[in-house]
């Protein structure tokens, strides 16, 4: 298998303010929300990034595609560069969050033209992928109904579609089932399967164990934006079920500090 | 390969055609409501003027001289009583019901004028006339009485005339109506097109920008490989688009309602607008590059609010600093002959205006300004692209 991501000691901080400061009763000025994190991901896996909230899943995942900028290090994808090269990375990623949201104004059918368009996907392969999508996530029935008046459901099946209007060989998921009922839960990790199967290969986030043991090929382990243990299952479990061995790293690292 | 800043224009103005509400309350209310509103008040200035016109009004006069009864008995809508009246009938004139006018002649008047000489010191004959202002009618007769006495004052000093015309073919005012409207127009119009594209501009880019912002959907707009500067220019370039058609109603709701609003029938002006082509194409290029130069602007403090609200907030000084430009013309002769004066924006287009509309156009400024304001919406597309790639302006909440 074939390195497509590459992940070179990616550091980020900001900056707290001078309540955040009283809060955490420290005279720091800055937090570390990534620290010098490094890791590989191989084409036609699912690589899982494993962490309690705010141990920087989220921020590593944004860094990724673009959406901000690490302070130090680099991430290559497929090649590009998102520090030098982030416009050509964003051509090759597909980012699904629940941060990114859809104007409640228009239809699904006009936001996957939209999107298609700011892609430069040619009009047939469009319209192609468009039914085909639309048809597998059940939104055609839904294709003319504004995204205000739809499902919960059914807008996070469009956004999860309209992420991938370009096929991209790259897909970013933060917290992929979060927030979703157990039915289209269900269809999301379905439907990341799949596209493994297709070649694709699938870096996403998440605090559920069971998650990362039934679809992650490789997970790598997070607390306080520093890689811990990263592998592939057997390796990091290392005989303990996950969530075991998670917790006894857990204490490894913090229990120091208690 | 499609460009991206189309597409995004494309979006927008999907966005604001599909919207019947926006639709309504930017480009077919402001004209309407403009209309509207000037026609009334318009027809309420008739009013106010014709009021009282035909009203009868009764004239007490004491000691009407001889010399000006043919004048007074002449008078439209007045009854004329030749008896004294009292303290008390003043008093009476209190209210403004009645609908009367006391005048006072001295004894004599006649035998005092003739022999009244400036040079003896003494306070000359003092003729008393007893009105009431708040009451049309009395104001009427008023004006009347007091005009006609001081034109036969006039007549009795006459030593020379100024401008006298026995032919109503002699003009001494030798401006044109066109120069007289055109003045009028030059200073008022500019900043009514001001205020009305800014208003436009309002009305859509806090929620194009900071509403996008706030609703996370610029976001995804910011995952896609568009390259940012596509983003910023469809952004400004759309925003014009639909605050030019907010402006463009207002301004017709304008032009239907100013023969309304001016009297133009009353004063005899013709409102044959004698403009050349090259005035509208100077007004026309002066409108795009102001709204061009406006919404690059609203953008940027759009993009650095946190919400929509944030934004409205953020405006409110730069609209004050565009509302003042426009009130130049109000306190200043002519337009500034220093071409660095055509650098400043806002300031530029409204002296542009104010040029083209008192028929005073030269090009030089003309080029000046638009190329300074093109050269300022370049610049500020480029800090809109800085600001849509800085993670601090788009996510800091």
């Amino acid at each position: 298998m074939s390195e497509i991501l590459r992940v070179e000691s990616l550091s980020k901080t900001f900056k707290l303010s001078h309540k955040q400061q009283k809060i955490e009763r420290t005279d720091r000025k800055e937090i570390v929300a990534v620290d010098k994190l490094s890791f590989t991901a191989n084409q036609g896996e699912i690589f899982g990034l494993l962490g309690p909230n705010g141990a920087g899943k989220t921020t590593t995942l944004r860094m990724l595609s673009t959406l901000i900028r690490p302070d130090s290090g680099d991430a290559i994808l497929d090649g590009y560069s998102v520090v030098r090269q982030p416009s050509e990375v964003r051509g090759k990623i597909g980012f699904l969050t629940s941060e990114l949201k859809l104007e409640d104004f228009f239809t699904p059918n006009y936001l996957f033209d939209f999107f298609s368009q700011l892609h430069q996907v040619d009009e047939t392969t469009m319209r192609e992928r468009k039914q085909q999508m639309f048809s597998r996530f059940g939104i055609d029935r839904f294709a003319e109904v504004k995204v205000a008046n739809l499902s919960t459901g059914m807008k996070q099946k469009t956004s999860l579609v309209i992420s991938l209007v370009h096929d991209p060989d790259i897909i970013i998921f933060d917290e992929p089932t979060n927030g979703l009922d157990v039915l289209t839960a269900r269809t999301v990790t379905d439907y990341l399967q799949e596209l493994r199967s297709k070649g694709k290969t699938i870096i996403l986030s998440t605090h559920i164990f069971s998650l990362v043991e039934r679809l992650c090929d490789r997970v790598g382990i997070i607390i306080d934006g520093r890689m811990i243990a990263c592998g592939n299952l057997q390796e990091v479990c290392n005989g303990l079920s996950l969530e075991d061995r998670f917790f006894e790293i857990y204490k490894e690292v913090k229990g120091g500090e208690e | 390969m499609k460009s991206n800043t189309w597409t995004i224009i494309k979006k927008e103005f999907a966005r604001f055609f599909g919207d019947r509400q926006l639709l309504f309350t930017t480009v077919i209310m402001p004209g309407l409501l403009i209309y509207i509103m000037y026609t009334l008040i318009g027809s309420g200035m008739t009013k106010m003027a014709t009021e009282g016109a035909d009203e009868l009004v009764i004239l007490r006069v004491e000691n009407l001289p001889q010399s000006v009864a043919p004048m007074v008995e002449t008078m439209p809508s007045v009854t004329v009583l030749q008896q004294p009246f009292s303290q008390e009938d003043i008093k009476n004139l209190e209210s403004k019901d009645f609908n009367e006018v006391l005048v006072r002649f001295p004894e004599g008047f006649d035998e005092l004028i003739a022999t009244y000489s400036t040079e003896s010191g003494v306070a000359a004959p003092n003729v008393e006339i007893y009105y009431n202002s708040a009451n049309n009618a009395s104001s009427r007769v008023y004006h009347v009485l007091e005009a006609s006495l001081s034109a036969y004052e006039d007549q009795l000093s006459n030593r020379f005339d100024i401008n006298r015309s026995d032919t109503p073919e002699v003009h001494f005012d030798m401006a044109s109506s066109d120069d007289v409207l055109g003045s009028i127009l030059s200073k008022l119009i500019p900043m009514l097109i001001l205020m009305m594209l800014f208003s436009g501009v309002m009305a859509i880019a806090p929620s194009a920008i900071a509403g996008e912002k706030e609703r996370g959907t610029i976001a995804t707009l910011l995952v896609t490989p568009m390259q940012r500067n596509e983003l910023a220019l469809g952004k400004v370039v759309s925003l014009s688009g639909i605050a030019l058609l907010s402006g463009l109603s207002s301004f017709i709701g304008i032009v239907l309602s100013l023969p309304k609003m001016i009297q133009a029938d009353a004063a005899g002006i013709e409102l044959g607008l004698n403009y050349t082509v090259s005035d509208y194409v100077v007004l026309l290029l002066t409108i795009l590059a102001t709204v061009l130069i406006m919404a690059s602007v609203v953008s940027i403090l759009s993009a650095l609010a946190k919400d929509v609200k944030n934004a409205g907030t953020m405006i409110v000084p730069f609209m004050l600093v565009v509302m003042f430009c426009g009130l130049t013309p109000m306190f200043q002769s002519g337009t500034p002959t220093s071409l660095a004066a055509y650098l400043i924006p806002f300031y530029n287009s409204i002296q542009v205006m104010t040029a083209t509309f008192a028929h005073e156009m030269t090009w030089l400024p003309v080029i000046v300004m638009l190329a300074a304001n093109v050269v300022y919406t370049g610049v500020a597309v480029w800090v809109l692209t800085k600001m849509f790639n800085s993670e601090k302006v788009m996510f800091s909440k």
